[in-house]
């Protein structure tokens, strides 16, 4: 009886002098332990940007940041002159197609899985496509090697080379060597490998559009069809979006696979079939054979690039998703 | 045969819900010997003043998988009434107003049996599209459920919409019969191009009905449709429904008694998935045959 009447004794104090409910020691602990390492992400990152800015600042002073941009010149051999611009047209040539490729097959999945699939059916797809996440990027461009490019060399590079060659010789210098290992095929392993990041993304969007509005529009007498045309896909268009573009942002930074079968040429023009380079495939491709210090610093650069574009795409995608959700029936 | 003795294995179980509710009662208040409960007790009332069905169930039953939503409901609603459902939560009211427009067939585990009658013509019968049904029979849900990327005008069409009806003249007078209709067409005539979620709770409220009525339902559901509106807007509202039931047949379920009171022309008290009796509202707040109705429109549970 008399712990009892203490223990509320207590409260009653906690009460009047709240500040005192954060002097505890088990607040205290948990508040510096959030907030440090919460912290130190932040540092973690504005240390990496620093980093590579610093490590870069070389080859940006030498050519200036717009100059290394748009420089089109890449030869660490003889003029030790270096642009990145190849490998940017490179990065968002690749990325952004294999995005335009991937985004209607990965939507299609999410609307098959999430409202039409039966549940066990849309389990099984759900994890072959986790599969495709899983698979570490060397195995895919391993496969790539052995089987996709060899294939589509024989099956779609060769047949539409000849035929162009045979009646209309004026596209050859566009479509370039269908040698396998190219931009072609690059574009096509980036997209198979972000359709789970679109999937999923989708899905999640999907998923959060309040049953209320699906049964709203089922009552008005629209098909399953309809409910996704018209209470669905709108009310989680913002997601749809914001997902499209943070897939965006995995093939932007996807590396092994691409630096296997992009074919890794350093200067332009690149071509459809023939070969070409990304910033991280370059990166990959010379960092063990940088002796000068120009190149180093060079490929720092463009590191510094890559994450300068990484944030940016990642801004773009938080805003999208502020623009276009929903929450609570109001449009933000 | 299999019927008999799926039948006779309720049975005991029928029984012990029928204690546990007679001691739930008794636990809450003096209560009058009251009959087992069971749909079985129920008989349907004939039809009252040459009013003929527009709808009616038989024996409809709603179980989500195991679970029992409603149980054996036989009831007619007639042709422009206000039929209200009450009962405590969980009653099964809600359920069996899913069950009359086929909103259960969205739900995996749902299933229903028994026969629900829109004139003359079973629901759920083979042949049946539900989503012609739901065209014909509109819903209004607890929460305004405007499209939100959607304005005002193009929320009100949506139904016409997905019959396929483009003709701009004649979505424009649709649409302002049906906002006329939902009396909101005074407050929103200037601006039928912004979004509808920007209008407030009552307001949206009224655009969902307004959505429900351009298609030219036969009969509207109305799912506690005030339950999260000021009363002010209440009011209007109801005052809505009183003026809808001219035109449209309306089964409205409701928490609120005194709504029920003002609203419907008959009741129907649900208690523990189980319709316990049916009447004129009059009838229901003033005579109830039923000790568990006279229980609850008393104020002594739920």
């Amino acid at each position: 009886m008399s712990t009892d009447k203490d223990t509320r004794k207590n409260i009653r104090k906690l009460l009047r002098n709240p500040s005192a409910i954060y002097r505890r020691p088990g607040d205290l602990l948990f508040t510096f332990l959030v907030v440090t390492l919460g912290i130190s992400i932040i540092l973690l990152t504005l240390s990496m940007a620093f980093v590579l800015y610093g490590e870069g600042s070389a080859a940006l002073r030498e050519f200036g940041f717009f100059g290394f941009v748009r420089g089109t010149t890449w030869d660490p051999a003889v003029q030790l002159v270096f642009g990145a611009w190849p490998f940017l047209l490179g990065t968002v040539t690749t990325s952004v197609m294999a995005l335009l490729i991937s985004i209607l097959p990965a939507i299609a999945v999410a609307i098959f899985t999430a409202e039409y699939a039966p549940r066990w059916l849309a389990n099984i797809i759900d994890n072959l496509i986790q599969l495709i996440a899983a698979v570490p990027s060397v195995v895919i461009g391993i496969w790539g090697i052995f089987v996709l490019a060899p294939w589509l060399r024989d099956t779609v590079y060769l047949p539409v080379f000849m035929w162009a060659e045979s009646s209309y010789p004026q596209l050859l210098p566009i479509l370039g060597n269908p040698m396998g290992y190219g931009m072609t095929t690059a574009t096509i392993v980036l997209a198979l490998m972000i359709v789970p990041y679109t999937t999923a993304l989708t899905k999640d969007a999907i998923r959060s559009v309040p049953q209320e509005q699906r049964e709203a529009c089922r009552a008005l007498g629209a098909t399953r069809w309809e409910v996704i045309r018209m209470a669905i896909l709108p009310y989680a268009r913002g997601g749809i979006l914001a997902g499209a573009i943070l897939s965006l942002g995995r093939a932007i930074g996807e590396t092994m696979a691409v630096a296997m079968l992009i074919g890794n040429k350093n200067t332009l023009p690149f071509t459809i079939f023939g070969a070409g380079a990304t910033m991280p495939s370059v990166i990959v491709n010379e960092f063990r054979e940088a002796v000068e210090s120009l190149h180093l610093s060079s490929l720092m650069a463009i590191g510094f690039t890559l994450f300068i574009i990484a944030l940016i795409v990642n801004l773009f995608a938080a805003y999208l998703t502020r623009k276009f959700s929903i929450k609570g029936g109001q449009v933000i | 045969m299999l019927n008999n003795s799926a039948k006779l294995l309720k049975t005991p179980f029928t029984h012990l819900k029928d204690i546990s509710n007679l001691l739930m009662h008794q636990a809450s208040g003096p209560a009058r010997a009251s009959k087992p409960v069971s749909g079985v007790t129920f008989t349907p009332e004939p039809a009252s003043g040459g009013k003929k069905f527009r709808m009616q169930t038989r024996n409809l039953t709603v179980r989500y998988g195991t679970t029992i939503g409603v149980e054996d409901v036989t009831l007619p609603i007639y042709d422009k009434e206000v039929l209200a459902l009450i009962g405590p939560s969980g009653c099964g009211k809600t359920t069996y107003l899913r069950a009359l427009n086929r909103m259960h067939d969205l739900t995996r585990i749902a299933s229903v049996t028994g026969e629900v009658l829109l004139d003359g013509t079973d629901i759920y019968g083979n042949d049946i599209n539900p989503v012609n049904i739901r065209r014909r029979i509109g819903m209004v849900f607890q929460k305004p459920t405007p499209f939100p990327t959607m304005s005002i005008y193009d929320n009100v069409v949506a139904g016409l919409k997905l019959v396929g009806i483009r003709k701009k003249s004649l979505l424009d007078e649709v649409c302002e019969r049906a906002l006329k209709q939902a009396a909101l067409f005074e407050e929103v005539k200037d601006r039928l191009r912004s979004p509808g979620a920007g209008l407030s709770g009552g307001q949206q409220q009224r655009l969902s009905i307004a959505r429900a009525l351009a298609v030219d339902p036969e009969v509207m559901l109305m799912d506690e449709p005030t339950s999260s509106l000021d009363p002010q807007s209440t009011n209007r509202i109801e005052e809505l429904i009183h003026t809808l039931k001219e035109q449209v047949t309306i089964v409205i379920v409701t928490h609120n008694m005194q709504q029920a009171a003002r609203l419907s022309d008959r009741t129907a008290f649900f208690y523990v998935g189980h319709l316990i009796e049916t009447g004129t509202t009059n009838d229901i707040f003033t005579k109830p045959k039923e000790t568990r109705t006279e229980e609850y429109i008393s104020g002594r549970f739920g």
